[in-house]
């Protein structure tokens, strides 16, 4: 025992006289454990939400008895049901309009609410009494009341001047959704003994009646989802962080992995003094192991508290982002459970071990007296080379037929993997390619050496490299879909945005009054309604634009297809425009017939054009506005356009503020709302734009350690050079090319890895995941850029190194000639 | 809900807990039920019951409830029980509200019986929306798809025929019961006293039910015949405030005669007695208190709670000396206010079967 402690002392004695590699192997496995460990943080808060949600709603985890066509419907089928032995509870849903604001709201009845669907027990605890009786409770979020700028216990007004109960807070409940008893649903909704859906309990009372005897064909069952809408929605979302936490975690192994490289170099003496004054290689290895495992629980805890902090600090955008394209509410505040403390710190050891797995391996093997083969050891580096190249071709070709013959978001990504792990892969095999026929074209003996001893070099920078190519390249990929978005989108929102004045007024009656003002203004040009109704089309949420007949339209409105005399058609009521992601997830094209559920019956329409509708997750379709109030009388209609001549917008925004009250969300102008749009986008993409950086950066310190330990191995290389003749100062500007060389090559190799990957996100992955494709640009300068961001990385990282030989004694070159090997 | 929480006979004690009303349960009796009746009708004696109004809810009174009990046997002499019961408790007194707004809670529970095993279901529903409730003429009384239904010409004053039905995911049965002779009266008239302090309901029985028809215990039908029980009680304040659980029989005696007897446990040790002696003519004859002798012999461990299973009772009065024991001793109501409530046999001076329930262990 005693003796392993003094091993272990020994061995520790490396660290203390090299703490700048204690201090690389340490980041290496605090940056591998804090992004993935971060970004598992982010999908687990997310995803906990996603349950809240699911479980307030009752919804996807519950069986369901919906309408026909989504619609309400009587109450007396709840009893009916019940009556014939179905576990069944019915529940109102609607939104209504708090100062300006629109909330979802929630009726439930807590009696027969199923066990497993239920917040129930939490109704429970607060007194049931107290919810069921007048004047009851309104349960809401703590996020919900934060944001309605209300206290508990007030009852605020809705829209048609009736008061809600009062505001109580339920913490258990999701943000965004108010909970009141069935029956002050109805009266909020206006819904009188109408329920929009029936939960089906798992609870089986006995026999029950065929669903046809009870409801003949007015409801039919929706069977509970394994996952939620949200948690389907937003899976490529976090399919993507997790894309992106995987890709610094294996990055970072591979800083851990050349950081133990090095050591293992330089204990290589102290090993095999070791050996030779009696320790067992068995001792030395297990004693090896101890200290790894030791140094990954401290790396791995740090990287924790690290990932900590990453995850904090992007859950707003995060939040924001799924937010805006998702409509998923996520709480800004970050709690963890027990379990992701475990998962990461074993994931550190796991990852260090993996990453160590070769030096021990090889320390194992060691012979108490070696030899350098340096002719040998290239000679299986060819095999190597040969193999590795045949395993990139093998995953290229199953890349492609994910490509040719997958349908679904996780083919897409399967693509992607495959195109960045064949990638990586193939790297060292075309590196080789390019030495080698360097090394042919050449003829001076000095330039053949460059490019032969490079081609030695490749084997211990291959790893480097390839982090560097993956890192480059989704930096590339993920740069120009963004890049590609932000211009079509911008684009998009001319268009959509032509009218110069966006108006939302509180109410039916409020609408009308600002109409009847603003019609005799000479400054305004024209009034454009806009209805909008929700209805269910497939199963999926859908809404129902109608918009005025106007040249405004006509004019501005980018479609992406048409047919002809769209907006004529459009306007006499038989044609609507539908959103990209609905065409797609219906696979409706032109000319199709769309059949939209209303109070009155089914109302067919045709697809006359499709449009871009970036950023909304449920489908739409627009209609004329005369064709949708005909169709859905009851629709909102408090929300208008108007036309204004540019000068005079601040006059009126401010005029129409002053008179009627309006605040920032019910009142904007185009630029103010423009720049709204923008910012949410940017924000959307701040996290990825924050992983990228991440990455980039992990990837530039692969190389530093990669370098560092090559340039401690590689003397015995240089001290023959330096021997017959070449000054070090000559000898570290040949090494500084050699890196900058292979550094070039595999960085040019990016970019076109870097577009492949782009065109993947663009045309399978988005389309998949989000429903909408956008046109596939390049932007040269932002290639540009990151090519000589990659250079200047590489050659910061090939800096230390060479600057530690220019001023390397002479002495310690000819120790070369004296001792070692 | 605490553990220490526990529900009366017939008390409605599920449902108020189930309301949050069960606050400071120790100073007022189990449940509330010893509460103040605050705005509620208060139950008085002399007031003559009639039919079938009566049959039908009384929500002016704050709790209520109809309550069947049956024992019987298949064609190998096998004995089982069954229960159906519906409660109905107000949240609120003053005039009904329509749909969702009713004041009105329902509680049903259901259960069969046997030697080997005792199943059990419970269910709730509000008032005002025809999920649960009970009509008068013609006599219905319903919760989800349990039911207790009138048979055509069925007479306001022997509710007989009956038809009861009850399933759960592992038991159900259907029983008809037909009896001859009229209701019973208990207590005084239909005046129950349930404590030294005026503490009362309303109560009658229909004791001489013969019952025939199926039960089914895990998908396996038996048929089965015998005797049923059934009693309406109704009242604002049924429980003094210091009164903690009860013991109920109800027995079927060899003779033909009916016995019902309770004891009322108190906070400071003593008992409240009360019972009637129903004789073969139908006429109920009200107990005095010292007349009834009834005592644990031997008792069951449930869990963690002991529940005295067997009992002797005597009314000396009537010559009667016997001693019970359960059908199956773990016939243990499991629901959201659990109690044991299940068939019994006795011997001694007579024989015969009958039902017990016991709350508040």
């Amino acid at each position: 025992m005693s003796r392993a402690l003094w091993t272990l002392a020994v061995l520790l004695s490396h660290w203390r006289r090299h703490p700048m590699q204690l201090a690389t192997l340490l980041v290496g496995l605090i940056s591998a454990t804090a992004l993935w460990s971060g970004v598992q943080a982010l999908n687990q808060q997310a995803r906990a939400s996603y349950d809240r949600a699911a479980a307030t709603l009752g919804g996807a985890r519950t069986a369901m008895l919906v309408g026909r066509d989504g619609e309400s419907f009587s109450q007396h089928f709840f009893v009916d049901l019940r009556r014939a032995g179905w576990p069944v509870s019915p529940v109102v849903e609607g939104r209504i309009r708090i100062d300006g604001r629109s909330v979802r709201l929630l009726g439930i009845e807590p009696l027969s609410l199923p066990v497993e669907a239920s917040s129930a027990p939490a109704i429970g605890t607060k007194g049931l009494q107290g919810f069921l009786l007048p004047p009851g409770q309104t349960l809401l979020a703590p996020e919900t009341l934060a944001e309605l700028k209300l206290s508990e216990g007030a009852t605020p007004t809705t829209a048609n001047g009736i008061n809600l109960p009062p505001l109580t807070l339920q913490s258990q409940l999701a943000p965004g959704v108010l909970v009141v008893d069935i029956g002050a649903a109805q009266r909020l909704l206006e819904m009188p003994d109408r329920i929009s859906r029936l939960l089906v309990g798992r609870a089986g009372k006995g026999t029950r009646a065929p669903l046809q005897t009870v409801t003949g064909d007015q409801l039919r069952l929706v069977e509970p989802d394994a996952e939620t809408d949200l948690e389907r929605l937003t899976d490529s979302f976090h399919l993507n962080l997790t894309a992106f936490g995987l890709l610094s975690f294996l990055v970072g192994l591979f800083i851990v992995n050349s950081a133990i490289g090095l050591a293992f170099e330089q204990r290589r003496p102290m090993l095999r003094t070791l050996r030779a004054c009696g320790a067992s290689a068995r001792m030395l290895n297990t004693v090896m192991v101890l200290e790894l495992t030791a140094l990954a629980l401290l790396a791995g805890l740090i990287g924790l508290v690290c990932g900590y902090v990453i995850a904090a600090t992007l859950l707003p955008d995060v939040a924001a982002s799924l937010r805006g394209l998702y409509g998923a509410q996520i709480p800004g505040e970050l709690s963890l459970r027990p379990q992701w403390w475990f998962a990461g710190i074993a994931i550190s050891v796991i990852g260090a071990l993996a990453a160590a797995s070769t030096s021990l391996l090889k320390a194992i093997r060691l012979p108490i007296l070696i030899a350098a083969q340096p002719y040998a050891w290239q000679q299986a580096q060819h095999r190597w080379l040969l193999a590795q190249g045949a395993a990139a071709l093998a995953v290229f070709a199953a890349g492609l037929g994910f490509l040719l013959f997958g349908d679904s978001l996780l083919s897409g990504f399967a693509v992607l993997a495959a195109i960045l792990l064949g990638a990586a892969l193939g790297l060292p095999a075309i590196l080789g390619l390019v030495l080698f026929l360097g090394e042919r074209t050449t003829r001076q003996p000095l330039a053949r050496w460059f490019w032969a001893d490079s081609r030695l070099q490749l084997s211990g920078l291959s790893l480097a490299l390839m982090a560097l190519l993956l890192a480059l390249g989704v930096n590339v990929g993920v740069g120009t879909m963004v890049e590609s978005f932000s211009r079509t989108f911008n684009g998009w929102l001319d268009g959509r945005l032509a009218a110069e004045i966006y108006l939302n007024a509180a109410s039916d009656t409020q609408a009308a009054e600002i109409k009847a003002w603003l019609r005799p203004r000479p400054e305004v040009q024209a009034i454009l309604p806009r209805g909008r109704a929700e209805v269910q089309i497939g199963g999926l949420p859908v809404e129902v634009i109608g918009f005025a007949d106007h040249l405004t339209y006509r004019d501005n409105w980018p479609l992406l297809q048409s047919a002809a005399e769209v907006w004529d058609r459009v306007a006499r009521g038989d044609g609507a425009l539908v959103s990209e992601q609905l065409a797609r997830r219906l696979n409706l094209r032109l000319g199709d017939r769309i059949e939209v559920p209303t109070g009155a019956g089914r109302w067919p329409l045709d697809v006359v054009a499709i449009y871009a509708d970036y950023g909304n997750p449920k489908g739409q379709i627009s209609v004329g506005f005369d064709a949708l109030v005909a169709h859905f009388p009851g629709s909102a209609q408090t929300a208008f356009g108007l036309r204004v001549a540019p000068a005079q917008v601040p006059a009126l925004v401010t005029a129409l503020r002053d008179r009627f009250k309006l605040d920032n969300r019910s009142l904007a102008d185009r630029s103010a709302l423009k720049a709204e749009s923008k910012r949410i986008f940017n924000r959307t993409f701040a996290v990825t734009a924050a992983l990228n950086a991440f990455t980039l950066g992990i990837a530039g310190v692969a190389l530093l350690t990669s370098l560092l330990t090559l340039s401690n191995s590689r003397l015995p290389q240089l001290a023959p050079l330096w021997a017959i003749g070449i000054t070090r100062r000559r000898l570290a500007l040949i090494e500084l090319m050699k890196t900058l060389s292979v550094a070039l090559i595999t960085a040019l190799l990016a970019l076109p890895l870097g577009l492949l990957v782009a065109w993947c996100l663009i045309a399978v992955v988005n389309v998949k995941a989000f429903g909408w494709r956008l046109p596939f640009e390049i932007f040269p300068l932002q290639l540009l850029q990151l090519l000589g961001v990659a250079m200047l990385a590489s050659l910061l990282a090939a800096l230390p190194p060479i600057l530690k030989l220019m001023r390397m004694q002479p002495a310690k070159l000819v120790k070369v000639f004296a001792d070692e090997r | 809900m605490s553990a220490s929480f526990k529900l009366t006979r017939r008390g409605f004690a599920g449902g108020l807990m189930l309301l949050g009303l069960g606050r400071a349960v120790r100073a007022q009796g189990f449940a509330g039920l010893g509460g103040e009746a605050g705005g509620f009708a208060p139950v008085l004696p002399g007031r003559p019951l009639t039919f079938p109004t009566d049959h039908g809810p009384h929500p002016e009174f704050r709790i209520e409830w109809w309550y069947l009990t049956a024992n019987l046997t298949d064609a190998n002499g096998a004995a089982y029980g069954a229960q159906w019961t519906l409660f109905r408790q107000a949240m609120a007194p003053g005039p009904q509200r329509d749909g969702w707004a009713n004041q009105q809670i329902w509680m049903g529970h259901a259960a069969v019986t046997s030697a080997a095993t005792h199943r059990y279901a419970e269910a709730f529903a509000r008032g005002g929306v025809g999920q649960a409730g009970v009509t008068a003429t013609p006599f219905r009384a319903w919760i989800d798809a349990w039911e207790m239904r009138g048979g055509e010409a069925m007479a306001d004053t022997t509710l007989s025929p009956l038809d009861v039905a009850a399933s759960a995911a592992d038991f159900s049965y259907t029983l008809r019961l037909t009896a001859e002779r009229p209701l019973v009266l208990q207590g005084d008239s239909g005046y129950s006293r349930k404590s030294e302090r005026g503490q009362a309901s309303y109560y009658y029985s229909q004791p001489f039910f013969a019952a025939r028809g199926s039960i089914s215990i895990d998908g396996k039908p038996i048929e089965v015949t015998g005797r049923a029980w059934m009693d309406r009680e109704w009242s604002s304040q049924p429980l003094s405030s210091d009164q903690t659980g009860w013991d109920w029989f109800s027995l079927h005696l060899q003779s033909g005669e009916k016995l019902m007897l309770f004891r009322l446990r108190q906070a400071d040790g003593r008992n409240y007695f009360a019972g009637n002696w129903i004789g073969l003519d139908g006429k109920s004859v009200q107990l005095s208190a010292t007349a009834i002798e009834i005592r644990p012999t031997a008792s069951t461990a449930i869990g963690e709670r002991q529940l005295p299973t067997s009992w002797r009772i005597a009314i000396p009065e009537r010559g009667l000396s016997i001693d019970t024991i359960p059908l199956n001793p773990s016939s243990w109501m499991g629901t959201s206010f659990p109690y044991w409530e299940g068939p019994i046999a006795f011997s001694g001076s007579q024989s015969g079967i009958g039902y017990l329930e016991m709350t508040g262990y």
